[in-house]
């Protein structure tokens, strides 16, 4: 496999995208899967499942089940009941594994090895893994593979941890908060090569609570709570079924008016501002925009993905 | 370009020679780690040779009946050197890397966990020969002690083998123990534990009662080992040392494989 190419921005809109992503047949899936510790149901009959080419967004709010779903996935620990596969076979076959890369959020590695003994290691667990400089160039390691570990900044940490999830040029990578303690120009390249991995074919987990990371990368995005999915689509889409658009403007009709409006779901005043929370914005507008000549400041908007989230998981 | 990312066949691994590289680094950078840890080569090493020189040279002209005081003291500080090498090799660097989420990370890439465990094995064993190499150096030279080639090589020998078979104890202390609390417990096993065995002080010099609890202890038993092939060992015959530290070995990797899976359900 040849060096990583650097892909522009301009690709097809990740909907239409989506649409041909998802039609190929999936290269990891998490059937019914229930997993229990003691009397814990950590996850409760949870399916889903990863194509090749999409970045995928896991989100949740905490003990929510994105750990243990990752762990089976990287074949760690296996289900009470269901069935896992990631290509193919079992996750905990060592074939799968050459075959599948991992960032984890690590309180401590070796501190007394060098950033290159670190990458020596890690690639002679695979078959074929990339050469030393590709790696360093696409980790942005360069000048400092001769520091110890425990001389590296934060990070500096975080992107040894990235280079040793793709040193193995695997076809499947699981990345659990990448972006922690990167500024924002270590935050925008890291996004950059995840989506020349995607552009190369191959498929990435990611775990964030930075919710604009999600919105920016991710294909699909799939919510679970206590266990279970809760949601699951592209950015808009789960934007749009969990909140509507927002419609910000000055007006002087009363609230008992503005809530007898078709998919009217939420009515705030702020300071002389209201704002209307509607499944559809147009029709609300255009029947505002009738009663009110006075209406002024008119702004539309989709709600944030944050508060798509909080609608999500506060149920 | 999307395609063939994935549709190359699943590579044969070329077994054998791939699987010898991976233990073969593993074993290397776990060497490595240890030897630029300061606080733990310099400490290992150190302390038995200290102790050694203070001790052990003092009597360079000491003897009781015909044992030679300074050689007795040899086998005694090889094997308290060697065992500490290894119980805090494998003790607190194991408990710690698993803490760390580092393990993890370790055994959810292609790693097979037995290079894993031979590279701690095989690290201590490492130490455990430096260790003893240096003290024998030190005797033969500033101890007056003589040592013929057939049993310098049967020291090295047993410092192999009792490596190994306290690796099993680190093993298990690693699982057992709490990865910040490691350093302090296992000196608190270790120290009394070599104590009471007599690698210090031969036994004869302590309280009667206390000699009772040295063959309930794994370490009175492998210096037996080692002092006997000077001919200072006790009266005990050699089979039943043997067994005794091939019987402490199965009871300590027994346990570690029971707790090992019991944690694993709980994971």
């Amino acid at each position: 496999m040849s060096a990583l190419a650097f892909i522009p921005e301009t690709q097809p809109s990740p909907a239409r995208r989506q649409g041909t992503l998802h039609s190929q047949e999936p290269i990891a899936t998490l059937a019914h899967i229930t997993k229990r510790y003691g009397a814990t149901v950590a996850l409760d009959d949870l399916s889903l499942s990863l194509h090749p080419g999409e970045v995928v967004a896991l989100l949740g709010p905490n003990g929510a089940g994105k750990s243990t779903t990752v762990k089976l996935l990287l074949g760690l620990i296996a289900p009470t009941s269901g069935t896992t596969r990631v290509f193919g076979s079992d996750p905990r076959s060592a074939l799968t594994r050459t075959r599948v890369g991992a960032m984890l959020q690590v309180a401590r590695v070796t501190e007394t090895l060098r950033v290159r003994d670190h990458l020596d290691l890690f690639r002679s667990y695979y078959p074929h893994p990339l050469p030393v400089a590709e790696i360093l160039r696409i980790a942005q390691l360069q000048g400092i593979e001769n520091r110890l570990f425990s001389q590296l900044s934060g990070g500096q940490r975080q992107r040894l941890l990235f280079a040793l999830a793709i040193c193995g040029n695997p076809d499947l990578i699981f990345l659990d908060e990448p972006t922690v303690g990167l500024d924002i120009e270590a935050r925008r390249a890291l996004w950059q090569q995840i989506r020349s991995f995607a552009a190369q074919g191959k498929t990435v987990l990611l775990t964030t609570h930075y919710l604009e990371e999600a919105d920016a990368l991710a294909h699909r995005i799939i919510v679970i709570n206590k266990g279970r999915v809760i949601s699951q689509g592209t950015p808009a889409e789960i934007k749009r079924n969990s909140g509507g658009r927002m419609i910000r403007c000055q007006t002087s009709l009363s609230r008992e008016f503005l809530c007898t409006l078709p998919g009217v779901v939420n009515v705030e005043y702020n300071q002389g501002v209201v704002v209307v929370t509607a499944s559809e914005a147009e029709p609300v507008v255009r029947e505002m925009l009738l009663r009110d000549e006075t209406l002024s400041n008119l702004e539309v908007a989709s709600p944030a993905l944050e508060d798509a989230f909080l609608a999500l998981t506060k149920n | 370009m999307a395609t063939s990312a994935i549709a190359h066949p699943l590579p044969p691994v070329n077994g054998y020679i791939h699987t010898l590289s991976i233990f073969r680094k593993e074993t290397k950078y776990e060497f490595l780690k240890l030897m630029r840890t300061k606080s733990f080569s310099l400490s290992t090493i150190g302390f038995p040779v200290m102790f050694y020189v203070l001790f052990g040279i003092a009597n360079r002209n000491a003897y009781a009946g015909n044992v030679h005081i300074a050689k007795y003291m040899l086998g005694g500080y090889a094997c308290f050197g060697l065992i500490g090498a290894t119980l805090f090799g494998i003790g607190v660097g194991l408990a710690s890397e698993r803490a760390a989420g580092w393990l993890e990370l370790k055994r959810a890439s292609p790693m097979p966990v037995s290079a894993y465990l031979f590279a701690k094995c095989a690290s201590a064993v490492a130490f455990g020969v430096i260790i003893v190499s240096i003290l024998i150096a030190v005797g033969t030279s500033f101890g007056g002690v003589s040592l013929s080639g057939v049993e310098l090589v049967k020291m090295l020998g047993m410092t192999i083998v009792g490596s190994i078979s306290f690796a099993s104890m680190g093993l298990l202390l690693a699982l057992l123990v709490p990865a910040n609390a490691a350093p302090a417990i296992i000196n608190l096993i270790y120290l009394p534990m070599s104590f009471l065995s007599g690698l210090w002080m031969p036994l004869r010099l302590m309280p009667h009662w206390l000699h009772s609890i040295a063959p309930a202890l794994p370490t009175y038993h492998l210096s037996q080992l080692m002092l006997s092939i000077f001919g200072y060992g006790d009266s005990m015959s050699l089979a039943t040392h043997w067994n005794a530290l091939l019987g402490f070995t199965l009871l300590m990797l027994g346990l570690s494989w029971l707790i090992f899976h019991r944690k694993e359900q709980n994971a």
